[in-house]
């Protein structure tokens, strides 16, 4: 799957999860601090990711996501190794 | 010579209940006899004894994030919090002076069932990270806390059906020991679903007219049966005098006082004596400064229980000895249903409107006072009212007795 496709599937997650408007949701954006993800809020968008995307992301490697661009690469990655 | 105790004030109301989706909207609900009542249509419904109640007339307008970590009761108690925020004129304070105090008598339990559910089906890691927040029992008072900053403190005092009047009694506290000079206090519950229904069914708590919901909720009326389950929520702004003043706000009526007291008698059932609630009433006019022969006016508990109606006619006469008999009664459970948690705070909202508006909701649905019941229940047409204190009772499940006393 391609990153243009993961960013899109990420954004639509956002949205429904947290609200956020698809048009903020970039690779350098971080999940906390700049689209106002909450840590509980957070969890339910990787859970939403692993159906989405048909990936396992372990809860010690979400730490490690702090951005949109992480979380793109990690599922690109993943998905790849899958 | 002890020190007078700081006034404490009314200054907002809010409320969304099964007549409206506001306090205006409910408040015409109650003066015009309509019944919130309906039949539920879900599909658990037919497994039940009981296939009736009286949901929330208007669906709380929240966003849908909101609408996915927040329970359906901390919805509700967001959206009254919010009206009766706005109707005391969005007061300026100091957040440290800013406190909650908003209960709930059974806590998230849509919530909780339903991620009852997901667990089962489809797993612990579909579980909702937000499923403890939304199902404790102070959600509701942290919701309202951080809507609107308060750090004064937040509490969710729980005593079942008397929770949102024991919500007020504390805040009438906090405010005169000097603790905060606004607290926002209220009740909510939202626990129409299967398992609560079947369960005060088992306890033989819920009237059974399934073909006739609008009839189901009678207070003091003979051929009464039980309750009827409501949801919804009732806030109000309750502040220092000094504080309403100095900002120049509307003061709505005065929180005179608060009665607690407990029946240590049984876990559900009534002490068919009164004496409790008596206590309570009592202790009520005590922290008001009233004598019985200033109450006009007493919003009952009465929820339409065959025992409980009558326990508390004992209690009252128990309480108020002769004057009771020039005080008009009514219970606007005859129209609401029983809110649990939320039922007091709404409760407060009604006495305070009848005697700020002078009039008294009759109680519907009473065809035929029940003999046992000796009180002057305004029924049929709506009773003007003079001046004086208005009185609101408020009983729970563990033997809990609230009485406030408002006046205007």
């Amino acid at each position: 799957m391609s990153q243009t496709d993961i960013l899109a599937g990420l954004a639509a997650i956002l949205e429904e999860v947290a609200g956020v408007d698809p048009a903020d949701v970039t690779a350098d954006k971080t999940f906390i601090d700049d689209l106002d993800v909450d840590s509980l809020s957070m969890v339910e968008v990787v859970v939403a990711a692993e159906e989405k995307f048909g990936v396992k992301i372990p809860d010690e490697d979400v730490k490690t996501l702090k951005t949109v661009g992480d979380a793109v690469s990690y599922i690109q990655r993943a998905g790849v190794a899958a | 010579m002890t020190p007078t105790p700081r006034q404490v004030v009314v200054t907002g109301l809010g409320a969304t209940t099964p007549l409206g989706g506001d306090v205006p909207s409910t408040w015409e609900g109650l003066l015009s006899g309509r019944s919130g009542a309906r039949r539920l249509t879900e599909d658990w419904v037919e497994q039940l004894p009981v296939h009736i109640a009286a949901p929330l007339a208007v669906e709380p307008p929240l966003g849908r994030v909101e609408a996915r970590t927040l329970d359906r009761s901390q919805q509700m108690a967001l959206v009254a919090a919010r009206e009766a925020w706005a109707h005391a004129g969005s007061p300026e304070v100091d957040s440290e002076r800013l406190a909650v105090c908003v209960a709930s008598g059974i806590g998230g339990v849509l919530t909780l069932l339903n991620q009852h559910d997901v667990l089962r089906e489809r797993g612990a890691r579909r579980v909702s990270p937000h499923v403890v927040p939304m199902l404790m029992p102070n959600g509701p008072a942290s919701t309202v806390g951080l809507a609107f900053g308060a750090k004064a403190g937040v509490h969710a005092p729980v005593s079942a059906c008397a929770s949102g009047s024991e919500a007020i009694a504390l805040a009438l506290d906090i405010i005169r020991a000097g603790r905060a000079d606004i607290v926002i206090a209220g009740g909510t519950e939202a626990a129409i679903a299967a398992l609560p229904i079947a369960g005060f069914a088992q306890m033989q708590a819920l009237s059974r007219r399934n073909d006739a919901p609008e009839t189901a909720s009678r207070p003091f009326d003979k051929a009464r049966d039980g309750f009827l389950l409501g949801e919804g929520a009732a806030v109000i702004v309750v502040e220092a005098a000094e504080h309403a003043q100095a900002r120049g706000a509307r003061v709505l009526g005065t929180l005179a006082g608060a009665g607690i007291s407990s029946d240590a008698y049984h876990v559900a059932a009534t002490d068919p004596t009164g004496a409790g609630a008596a206590r309570a009433i009592r202790a009520a006019l005590r922290s008001a400064s009233l004598e019985p022969e200033d109450v006009i006016h007493v919003n009952a508990h009465a929820t339409s229980t065959p025992t409980g109606d009558v326990a508390e006619s004992i209690a009252l006469r128990l309480a108020l000895g002769s004057a009771l008999d020039s005080i008009a009664v009514t219970s606007t459970k005859s129209m609401t249903g029983h809110l649990l948690g939320a039922a007091g705070a709404l409760e407060a909202v009604v006495t305070l409107l009848s005697l700020r508006e002078r009039v008294v909701p009759a109680t519907r649905n009473l065809d035929a006072l029940d003999d046992e019941i000796a009180l002057d229940v305004v029924s049929i047409d709506n009773r003007e009212l003079g001046t004086g204190a208005g009185l609101s009772n408020s009983f729970g499940f563990g033997g809990h007795d609230v009485c406030l006393a408002f006046t205007v």
